[in-house]
């Protein structure tokens, strides 16, 4: 069956009526559903949605895990079996989990400013709800918005974008469809300073054809950038507001 | 809501991305970013829900998005909504040609109209501007992949006004329950209206419409209903400017609606299930059922054969019911019908590719099969069509196969069929069920899947079939390797030693190690105290015998030398002398082994596999001249009269004096000026020779004829083929040949009497009479001759009649038709036949075995071990007095014989082939025809003539698409010609042209053969 499905079709169609440079819709959830999470974000891109819960920075658990000069960042992702088309339970100790996780924390640890808060400790929870194509990218994109909804500094957002080549045409933001059967690249932009913190590529793509997409991965980084901001903007607005009409000086995002 | 930027980003290749430099973005090029809003709660619309069974039979749930859009273009020239950049869009005013349609209108046909109607919509006067709905597409793409790509192309071509609108994603258009067509055109109709409301001062325009094209009658009905103008095809086209050519491509069952998609009924089956092995064995020994091989029709695919011993004529299959399964080359077991029933073989060429063209690798059979149906219409249409009013004497035992002994299957040869692709996108890697087409026609097509299919389209690749289920059209296989590009001469030589399974490997270390450590410099030992592994043991001294060899240019095996003396009495000593492997290859070692599993040395164009590593074949075994060779001789003391007197045979040590070709040692023969021993000795061999011949033809040999020609080679190393011509014969060749018989007769002879049990002997049964009655019949009715098959010297001499003095090669022509109905030569073991069916019938013969020529067959080698266990010169070994063990030998050695004449032969005709092609585009340059040639008419079809080109040795098949007059009994076909009807019968001289074509879908180069006298069938 899914062989019989075009990528790309004459008219310059994809397989769910996108174009070429089109983002599948983007959905961003910053309150917290009864989680006593400092940092809470739920995102999804189409049908792919990660939900990311941001602890701390806390005292460490453990004093043997402690750095004397900056916070332990500890990410631990988790894939909900229900959330292919085929279920499928996948443990603790999983190959393609680790690679998640392992390949988050080189992501945000030039990002996340953790030498303030010297032997403390960060943990973030990853948890995968529905997968549709470009893991990754959901994954740290979520990831950006906990943590700036926990209030930990970060340098600056770190935007991810799957983008895969049909043919010679590029295409940006795979589905499952697209991605397994395009070479593809995510990238993970720092929009501010231009600055890519992750470059992650499993496919075969011939070298001619990876700078165009990956320069355009790194420009439609920027267009997440914007709709990440407007959704932080929002959320902190939201806060706000009641404290303003009682009258008492806005002193943080995080204290209610 | 959008979001937008204008991102300037740099698309200069060329210039090297580099990791130190700090990273910008550059400006030349914009391309807009958006994020594609999907509207949250119309779930229903914008998201579609299934379940999917995969490969493993899991059933699984399956969620993908939908984004409805507003922007797609309707397509409709300068329309005010949607502009288009794109040049090819539809005339505004529609098309005003339509005599009902006077304000102009559009056409929206549905999925069933170009699923039946294709040919009239591929047809230049059907040309109305036609809205294609993405539905309909993927519908056609879903059911059938061939007419997919037909309409594909025609959504190209530069003569259609086609539109494809993508309604599924336009937000008014889009699919929520299967109203998509008549919605569409609703909306058509709508948005035309409405982009076209009245300007203020100018009379209004009635607008153009847009028609509903659907044999669908429900389809119609509900149109009416909705106020949506809608036609039948037949309907529409009746009306229209060029009605009478275009009704004729209206397909009769066009009025069919369209069944849905059957994938919840399961698998249907299509072929019987086999009986049990056990009912199987006693069915064939009490003789109910019988137990053959079977043999698929090269020109019919729906049509094979088994030869069985209960039946003098071998059991047709007709349909593929009937062959339920088989494979050229299986053993199966067959039921025959009751007499009434029988049928006589059909009389059509029947193509596999062009009936099945339109067949569906991933559908055939396994996904509930829509096109089954279809495909089993226009089967048996073609079976229906050779019905059968022939008379009862070509009838033959008539049954269906209902189990199998032994599958034969093997790696094939074959070609990937590039309609079958779903995408050609060399990038793509999902996983697509594809068909092969082997290369050889007796094969059905395999359907395999594979991640690489479109990496190894025009390649040859090889392919094994795994298995072929009941419910399932064709066998299923998987790609085993690709052999390299189509048409390369490795890639082609490969497929050609696999395809006949030649081994062709290089010889192991073990078995180089059993050469002589010496190895080229290895010399017959001096005679004497210095010998000192033995080797002038009872070998006779035959240095100073004038011995010279006889052998074809470039021979480098050379396994054969004569010699002759005119003895005191008046009588003459002849000896051949034959090299002397069996002392290198000594039984039971590894050597031994490769050379009886090789069983021959193959023989192909540009290259030869070799029986024996090349150090003995051609250099320590072979007779080369001026050095010293073991060889096994045989010497006769013949009367001047040829008569036989003594005959001993000897190992010896021969010194031969020259080696000539045939050529030369004809000029040296027919040279006056020479009477030195060497010539004399020709000469006496050559007076004997004549005589030898004469006594065989007199016992009622046969001289047979089978189309041998020779291939011109550029040069040793680019071996491309400049030009072929027939080889020709001298009189040194019929001098070799019959000392050659002489010695295996003679050899034959004594080896029986040795061995009365084990003997290594080759016969050649006498046909069946039955074999020839075809010949007999085509003989008499178009030539008057008759052909007298009672016993080889009636048949010889019968055949020295048929001459047309016009026509001289018309007795070649005959006598190779008869060389086809005989059955072929075998090895044998002595004991395990009767020994009245020792003969051989081509040779006239009581006795003969194979003895000439050890050096490239391995019966060869047995024969003179079990001659030197005759002399008494080396005990036979254990294995050869295994009757057993003889025979399994030879019966390797029989299929390896055969293989490799069949390789030798496909050999030639591809380098015919490049031949042709060469001599083809010479011609196109200097500006001159094709290449043209005459044929002779060997066959009649009812739709073509089967020709044979003598000069090229090759047979060709002339297809005729348009009906022809076919007269079985008289074995003629009548074709229209230009002026008046001309009759072609078998045995007419033709002239044909002659093309090498690349065949599309197989990537086969193929001939193509096409009448231009006496009519030219180009535009038949």
């Amino acid at each position: 069956m899914s062989s019989r499905i075009e990528i790309l079709n004459a008219g310059g169609y994809r397989s769910d009526g996108r174009r070429q440079y089109e983002l599948r819709t983007i959905n961003i959830d910053l309150f917290p559903q009864g989680s006593a999470a400092d940092g809470f974000a739920t995102l999804s891109h189409g049908l792919t949605q990660v939900s990311v819960c941001v602890f701390g920075p806390r005292e460490a658990k453990l004093r043997s895990q402690t750095f004397h000069d900056r916070a332990n960042v500890n990410i631990e992702v988790g894939i909900a079996a229900f959330s292919s088309s085929e279920r499928r339970r996948r443990g603790r100790g999983d190959k393609r989990i680790l690679e998640i996780s392992q390949t988050l924390k080189s992501t945000f640890d030039p990002v996340i400013q953790s030498s303030l808060y010297p032997r403390s400790q960060i943990d973030i929870y990853v948890q995968v709800l529905q997968q549709d194509g470009g893991l990754l990218q959901a994954c740290i994109n979520a990831t950006t918005l906990a943590l700036a909804n926990a209030g930990i500094p970060l340098t600056d957002f770190v935007c991810a974008v799957t983008s895969g080549v049909h043919s010679t045409s590029p295409l940006l933001d795979l589905t499952l469809l697209e991605e397994n059967d395009l070479p593809n690249v995510t990238v993970a932009v720092m929009p501010r300073s231009g600055k890519v913190s992750l470059v992650t590529m499993e496919t075969r793509l011939h070298v001619d054809r990876f700078e165009e997409i990956f320069r355009l991965a790194g420009e439609a980084g920027k267009i997440i950038h914007a709709e990440m901001k407007k959704a932080v903007k929002d959320r902190t607005e939201r806060l706000v507001a009641p404290m303003q009409s009682l009258g008492r000086p806005a002193t943080g995002e995080n204290d209610y | 809501m959008r979001l937008r930027i204008f991102p300037r980003i740099v698309r200069d290749s060329t210039r090297k991305w580099s990791h130190e430099k700090p990273f910008h973005w550059t400006a030349t090029y914009m391309v807009e970013i958006t994020i594609r809003k999907r509207p949250q709660a119309e779930a229903v619309i914008t998201q579609r829900k299934f379940f999917k069974k995969t490969a493993k039979g899991k059933v699984v749930k399956v969620l993908r998005e939908r984004y409805l859009r507003d922007d797609v273009a309707c397509g409709i020239g300068s329309c005010r909504e949607c502009s288009t950049a794109l040049s090819n869009t539809l005339p505004y005013a529609g098309s005003l040609e339509h005599q009902l349609f006077p304000n102009g209108h559009f056409v929206l046909p549905d999925t069933n109209v170009f699923l039946a109607q294709m040919d009239l919509i591929e047809s230049i006067l059907f040309n109305p501007p036609m809205i294609l709905l993405q539905t309909v597409v993927e519908e056609v793409r879903h059911r059938s992949l061939p007419l997919y790509n037909r309409l594909m192309a025609l959504t190209k071509s530069e003569d259609k006004r086609i539109w494809v609108f993508y309604n599924e994603y336009r937000s008014e258009t889009a699919i929520i329950r299967l109203v998509g067509i008549r919605a569409a055109t609703a909306w058509y109709n709508t948005h035309i209206s409405l982009t076209r409301s009245p300007v203020r001062g100018k009379p209004q325009k009635p607008n153009p419409s847009v028609i509903l094209l659907t044999d669908d009658a429900d389809n119609r009905r509900k149109a009416e209903k909705s106020d949506i103008m809608s036609f039948s095809v037949h309907k529409y086209v009746e009306s229209m400017k060029d009605a009478n050519q275009l009704l004729d491509l209206v397909s009769a069952d066009g009025s069919s609606e369209i069944e849905p998609t059957k994938a919840a009924a399961g698998r249907q089956v299509l072929y019987p299930q086999y009986l049990p092995a056990s009912t199987l064995i006693a069915g064939v020994k009490a003789g109910k059922l019988h137990q053959g091989h079977f043999n698929a029709n090269q020109y019919n695919y729906l049509e094979g054969t088994v030869s069985v011993p209960g039946f003098q004529k071998p059991i047709l299959l007709v349909g593929r019911e009937s062959m339920n399964r088989a494979v050229q080359g299986d053993i199966v077991v067959v039921e025959v019908f009751p007499e009434k029933e029988w049928k006589a073989p059909g009389d059509e060429v029947v193509d596999q590719e062009a009936t099945l063209k339109n067949d569906d690798a991933e559908d055939s059979g396994e996904e509930g099969d829509e096109n089954g149906e279809e495909v089993l219409v226009r089967e048996s249409q073609v079976l229906s069509g050779n019905n059968n009013q022939k008379p009862p004497s070509e009838r033959q035992p008539t049954g269906h196969i209902v189990g199998i002994i032994k599958r034969n299957w093997r790696a094939y040869v074959c070609h990937i069929d590039s309609t079958s692709l779903t995408s050609t996108l060399a990038t793509s890697l999902s996983t697509q069920t594809v068909f092969a087409t082997p290369v050889s026609r007796l094969l059905p097509r395999i359907r395999l899947r594979t991640r690489q299919a479109p990496t190894l389209l025009n390649q040859k690749i090889l392919v094994t079939i795994d298995r072929w289920d009941s419910t399932s059209r064709y066998p299923e296989g998987h790609f085993v390797r690709a052999l390299g590009q189509v048409e390369s001469k490795e890639a082609e030589q490969e497929s050609l030693l696999l395809e006949f399974e030649v081994p062709y490997r290089a010889f192991g270390k073990a078995i180089l190690d059993c050469l002589p450590s010496e190895g080229e410099q290895w010399v017959v030992p001096p005679k004497g105290d210095l010998d000192a592994q033995n080797v002038w043991r009872d070998r006779e001294d035959l240095r100073n015998m004038i011995v010279c060899s006889i052998d074809p240019p470039g021979c480098q095996d050379i396994d054969d030398a004569l010699h002759a003396k005119m003895l005191p009495n008046g009588n003459i000593e002849a000896g051949v002398h034959i090299a002397d492997v069996s002392h290198f290859v000594l039984p039971d070692n590894p050597m031994d082994s490769e050379a009886a599993a090789r069983g021959t040395t193959v023989y192909l164009v540009d290259n030869r596999i070799d029986m024996l590593p090349s150090l003995l074949g051609t250099n320590l075994c072979s007779l080369r001249p001026f050095v010293e060779r073991l060889a096994f001789s045989a010497i006769w003391e013949l009367t001047p009269d040829a008569e036989i007197v003594s005959v001993r045979f000897a190992k010896s040590v021969i010194l031969s004096k020259a080696a000539f070709t045939y050529e030369e040692a004809q000029i040296r023969k027919d040279d006056p000026n020479l009477q030195d021993e060497l010539t004399t000795s020709v000469r006496i061999l050559n007076s004997l020779a004549i005589k030898l011949k004469a006594k065989r033809m007199a016992a009622g040999a046969l001289n047979l004829a089978s189309p041998e020609v020779k291939i011109h080679l550029e040069s040793a190393e680019s071996s491309d083929p400049i030009d072929v011509e027939q080889k020709e014969l001298r009189e040194t060749n019929s001098l070799v040949e019959e000392f050659m018989l002489l010695a295996n007769i003679s050899v034959a002879r004594k080896i029986e009497q040795s061995f009365p049990q084990t003997a290594v002997l080759r016969r050649h049964l006498p046909p069946p009479q039955s074999n020839f009655d075809k010949l007999q019949d085509l003989l008499r009715k178009t030539k008057g001759m008759t052909l007298d098959v009672t016993s080889s010297g009636a048949l010889a001499a019968s055949l020295d009649k048929c001459i047309d003095l016009q026509e001289p090669s018309f007795n070649t022509l005959v006598r190779i038709m008869a060389t086809r109905c005989m059955l072929s030569a075998e090895y044998f073991s002595s004991g395990s036949v009767a020994k009245d069916t020792f003969g051989h019938y081509g040779l006239a013969s009581e006795i003969y075995t194979h003895f000439t020529s050890p050096i490239r067959r391995y019966a060869d080698v047995l024969v003179h071990r079990q001659l030197a266990a005759a002399i008494g010169f080396a005990p036979l070994h254990a294995t050869l007095h295994s009757k057993s063990h003889v025979e399994r030998i030879l019966d390797v050695v029989n299929r390896r014989h055969r293989m490799a004449q069949m390789a030798g032969r496909a050999s030639v005709e591809f380098y015919v082939g490049l031949a042709l092609k060469a001599r083809g585009e010479a011609a196109k340059s200097r500006g001159e025809d094709e290449v043209r040639e005459q044929a002779f008419v060997i066959r009649t079809f009812r739709n073509g003539v089967g020709v044979f080109v003598s000069k090229l040795g090759i047979e060709g098949l002339v297809t005729f698409k348009r009906d022809t007059q076919f007269d079985a009994e008289n074995y003629t076909i009548t074709v229209p010609g230009a002026e008046k009807d001309v009759k072609i019968s078998v045995f007419d001289q033709v002239v044909v042209r002659i093309e090498v074509e690349k065949d599309k879908n197989t990537q086969r180069g193929k001939v193509k053969m096409t009448l231009v006298e006496p009519v030219d069938s180009s535009i038949l």
